[in-house]
């Protein structure tokens, strides 16, 4: 998750923003690049969120407490 | 579309969303299980899109292209570190009943009011703009759709105020959804579930506008941006690359991450309105992928919108007039109820939370402190909070709506809401230092706000009263009094960036600077450090409540948290914490620690961490812990760290006793094994002679005609071999009586030692002889009387005698039998000349089954069980026996008896003896 965070700072701020401009079959470039990181980013948060929802022993513990 | 149809729409919406709140909180059935869904709680997390979003990214699409996004992409990232950031506020925030922002900054900092007053004055001075902006986006929409174009305000008649309808209306809707009741814990399902109603409302609204710019009005979205690149001038909007925002789009992104959990409205939601911590598992990337969702189509909108439309449209309303338009009145209707739906469910929950903040950090604190007013002993005090809180959400409104009217037309939706998360931004050093921070002080938390918030003040909210005429420009354009250095949007001639951008790094580094140099200078009190532990480690706060040593009676606190909770809340949560104790509700009267804890937090969940803290001061004689109460606590520690070092102790002894008992396992298995040797050895001892006798046996009976002399020879063996097989079963025999009689001699009788020991060495004359063994006996003490038994007397000195015997070398061996008197005591050794025996074998030898020698190579010249024998004899005699070194190599085995006592012998035998 902590390196999710990472990868995302870098990849969707200047200046790895300022790599990406022009056009890709017409559509603008930037407004791709910047709706996919985004997607990789949520996808990646959910794989990890919904594989397990955090470490197994906090989610007992948390059971357990209820 | 004539303005009362759109009133009448707008208002029926209203009535269903409340219908449906209302549903929510009075049934049982499925919609009261709605709220503990995880989509809900994502859902009305999108309260976050308020109409800021459906309008104003809109706008600043159209104008500037890309940079609406950093402010979904900031909380996008934040969520990603939910389960270390998120997931430790809500676990505090639950833990301690806190019910807002300013709560959780003031019960971190120490319960006293004026930290949390300073978090709730800077919010609402901070989110007034941000609430004015809704107000504005309502009227546009409304003015857009009734008269096809924003129109300027100023002429028209107060009933004509789209603005001032909407406040009215939206006060109203706050105070229905959010202040109806008090309950403790300030949840409020009903509300929550119509924000997430909205929060869908929103999505299709703006989806629905899109896919109708994408296919309705051009021929796909490919299509779209190729006629869009034609025209130069937007084309050099979304083709050129990121690069040209520059630090605008790392602060906003920044701004947005740090709103995401700042914003009194987010924490509302995400904490306050939180049932269950798994939630945030799907939040956490469902509620980016909504943000997504809803901004997927906001530049294609933009774009199509800065295309069809005349240049002079306000670009905050293109949601709106594209559809208009392009006469699809319908359209525009969805897409106002989702302006409007984004706006009611963000000054709902904002002015909810703003109120529990105004009403539980500032004004209760102040009233319960006047004591003139006597509140702390008033009966019921739910109504005058409720009123307290309505009347906070007035007048929350009512500024909201001034600085709108004042202001509007100077700035763009989106520029109005940075400013307040500038605003907001302001305790995210505070918060995030204090849940990771133990240094972190309230001291160093004031100083940090406060700077911030000037800093705030003076980079962002004078420029816009300033802009708007309240006095000069030349105030932003030359610095107050002409003095450059101080221009507020270029702080210490930083030029270059934007304003909020500007503000937003000045006030950030004021903050966090003086938030971090305050702390680390001022001292922390233990109340402090006790407090930092509670956050930073998130201890279970049972342990804590030892620290405050208070008492108090249970039936005082009871009648103080019924005035404040209600009757029936208070007596259920207090019978259901009494349970989890182990404690009869009924019978309890001594409150002790935990307990007071436990009503304080009770309390806090309805009028604030602060605003308890006093009113159980009140009721609870707390003492402050003096220097015998810190004694007493460090005295139980160290009795703690005692009993836990006897512990150890206790363990590592056991650890001992283990390995004791294995190693006397170890033993058990070597004797075993050794009487497995024994019982093999004493089997081929019997054996061998019965072999040899019943050999010669067959050979005499088979061969009558053997000459004479060899049949003697071979009936002489056969004696000899029977001899040695009596021997040996006597031997066995004599063991196992020995170790039955126990202690004591089979006889006891006087017997005089002297004449024992003549009668062995006479008996064994032959044998000495036979191996050439010269023996000498010298008997020193004559006669030398002790009681006991003779037979086994002389059976010890015989068996001596035979193994001096055995194990003196042929021929030039010697042995030496000596009995003398030592004081009361009376020796007798028998000594050789032979190999000796070795220092570590001398206790060995008199064992059982022990044989001196490699028994796989030399024959066993007995069974070893002589001097075992032996010994249990001297033994039952009170005498010992054992062996040493010989002086001229050799061994010499030494037995000692105890005289008998001279009056012991009957005359008879002194007589006996003396003849």
């Amino acid at each position: 998750m902590v390196g999710l965070f990472a990868a995302g700072v870098v990849l969707l701020n200047p200046p790895i923003l300022g790599l990406v401009g022009g056009t890709l079959f017409a559509w603008p470039a930037l407004y791709l690049y910047l709706f996919v990181v985004w997607a990789l980013v949520i996808a990646g948060v959910a794989l990890i969120s919904e594989r397990g929802g955090g470490p197994p022993d906090e989610r007992d513990r948390d059971n357990a407490r209820r | 579309m004539n303005q009362p149809t759109i009133i009448a729409v707008a208002i029926a919406y209203l009535l269903l969303l409340f219908a449906v709140a209302w549903l929510v909180e009075h049934s049982s059935g499925r919609l009261s299980r709605l709220t503990g869904s995880s989509l809900v709680y994502t859902l009305s997390l999108a309260v976050y899109c308020s109409s800021w979003t459906f309008n104003g990214g809109v706008g600043k699409a159209a104008q500037t292209g890309l940079d609406f996004l950093p402010i979904y992409l900031g909380p996008t990232l934040v969520f990603a570190l939910g389960p270390i950031l998120i997931r430790k506020i809500l676990r505090i925030s639950h833990a301690n009943r806190i019910t807002s922002i300013a709560d959780l900054i003031g019960a971190r900092f120490g319960k006293r009011a004026s930290l949390a007053a300073l978090v709730t004055v800077i919010a609402v001075v901070g989110l007034v703009p941000y609430i004015a902006l809704q107000l504005k986006s309502i009227s546009t929409g409304f003015l857009v759709l009734s008269g096809g174009g924003p129109v300027d305000t100023a002429g028209r008649s107060m009933f004509a105020d789209g603005a001032l309808w909407a406040a009215v209306v939206l006060t109203v809707f706050a105070m229905l959804f959010g202040s109806r009741s008090i309950r403790p814990g300030e949840h409020h399902p009903g509300m929550v579930v119509a924000i997430a109603l909205e929060s869908i409302l929103k999505l299709v609204g703006l989806t629905a506008i899109g896919l109708f710019v994408g296919y309705g009005l051009f021929d796909g979205f490919g299509d779209l941006f190729t006629r869009a690149a034609r025209i130069p001038e937007i084309r050099s909007i979304f083709e050129s690359s990121g690069s040209h925002y520059g630090y605008s789009w790392i602060s906003m992104t920044f701004l947005a991450a740090l709103a995401i959990f700042c914003l009194p409205r987010q924490f509302q939601i995400m904490v306050v309105e939180n049932v269950d911590e798994r939630h945030l598992n799907r939040a956490q990337w469902l509620f980016p992928l909504y943000l997504l969702a809803i901004n997927l189509f906001v530049l294609p909108i933009a774009i199509a919108g800065r295309m069809m439309l005349p240049t002079d449209t306000d670009p905050d309303s293109l949601v709106l007039s594209l559809p208009l338009a392009t006469a699809h009145p319908f359209l525009a209707l969805v897409a106002f109820l989702g302006g409007l739906s984004a706006a009611a469910s963000m000054v709902v929950v904002e002015t909810t939370a703003l109120s529990l903040m105004i009403c539980n950090d500032v004004v209760m604190p102040a009233l319960l402190g006047v004591k003139r007013l006597g509140l702390a002993e008033k009966p019921d005090l739910t109504r005058l909070l409720l009123w307290i809180r309505r009347a906070a959400m007035i007048v929350i409104m009512a500024l909201g709506y001034l600085y709108m009217s004042h202001n509007s037309a100077q700035f763009a939706l989106v520029s109005i809401g940075l400013m307040s998360f500038v605003a907001v931004a302001q305790f995210a050093p505070a918060i995030i230092g204090g849940l990771y921070w133990r240094g972190a002080t309230k001291a160093g938390a004031f100083a940090g706000i406060s700077s911030g918030f000037l800093v705030w003040c003076y980079t962002l909210l004078l420029p816009s009263f300033a802009r708007s005429g309240a006095f000069g420009m030349d105030f932003i354009a030359d610095g107050p009094f002409g003095i450059a250095l101080l221009k507020p949007y270029a702080l210490f001639g930083l030029a270059g960036l934007d304003p909020v951008t500007h503000s937003a790094f000045w006030s950030m580094l004021v903050n966090a600077g003086a938030f971090v140099t305050v702390s680390l200078a001022a001292r922390q009190s233990p109340m402090e450090r006790a407090r930092a532990a509670m956050f930073v480690d998130a201890v279970d706060s049972g342990e804590a409540a030892q620290i405050w040593r208070r008492t108090a009676q249970v039936p005082d606190l009871m009648s103080l948290a019924v005035r404040f909770v209600g009757r029936e809340k208070a007596a259920a949560a207090f019978e259901s914490f009494a349970r989890t104790r182990g404690v009869d509700p009924a019978t309890a009267v001594q409150a002790d620690a935990e307990t007071v804890l436990f009503y304080e937090r009770l309390l806090a969940g309805v009028i604030g961490a602060a605003s308890a803290r006093v009113l159980v001061g009140a009721v609870v004689e707390e003492e402050p812990l003096g220097v015998d109460e810190m004694m007493r606590i460090l005295d139980e520690t160290s009795r703690v760290i005692e009993a836990n070092r006897q512990l150890e102790e206790k363990s590592r002894a056991l650890e001992a006793a283990t390995a004791e008992l294995r190693e006397a396992n170890a033993r058990l298995q070597v004797l075993d094994q050794l009487k497995d040797d024994f019982v093999a050895t004493v089997n081929h001892e019997l054996r061998t002679p019965l072999a040899s006798i019943r050999a010669f046996s067959e050979i005499l009976r088979d061969h009558p005609d053997l000459p004479h002399a060899e049949r003697l020879d071979f009936l002489r063996i056969v004696v000899t071999e029977s001899e040695r097989l009596t021997r040996l079963i006597n031997q066995l025999l004599d063991l196992s009586k020995i170790e039955a009689t126990g202690s004591m001699p089979a006889e006891s009788a006087p017997v005089d030692l002297a004449a024992v020991a003549y009668e062995s060495a006479a008996a064994m004359q032959q044998v000495f002889a036979e191996r050439r063994v010269t023996l000498r006996t010298e008997v020193e003490a004559d006669p030398a009387f002790v009681v006991g038994d003779h037979d086994r007397l002389v059976q010890v000195i015989i068996n001596l005698l035979g193994n001096a015997a055995k194990f003196s070398p042929s021929v030039r061996g010697k042995a030496a039998l000596r009995l003398r008197r030592i004081g009361e005591e009376l020796e007798l050794s028998v000594a050789d000349n032979g190999h000796g025996i070795r220092a570590e074998d001398r206790e060995v030898v008199f064992e059982r089954f022990q044989q001196l020698g490699d028994t796989m190579r030399d024959k066993p010249q007995g069974a070893g069980l002589g001097l075992a024998i032996s010994r249990r004899i001297v033994t039952q005699h009170g005498g010992r026996i054992w062996v040493e070194a010989a002086d001229g190599g050799g061994a010499i085995f030494k037995i000692r008896l105890r005289a008998a006592p001279a009056l012991q012998l009957s005359p008879a035998v002194a007589a006996a003896a003396a003849s």
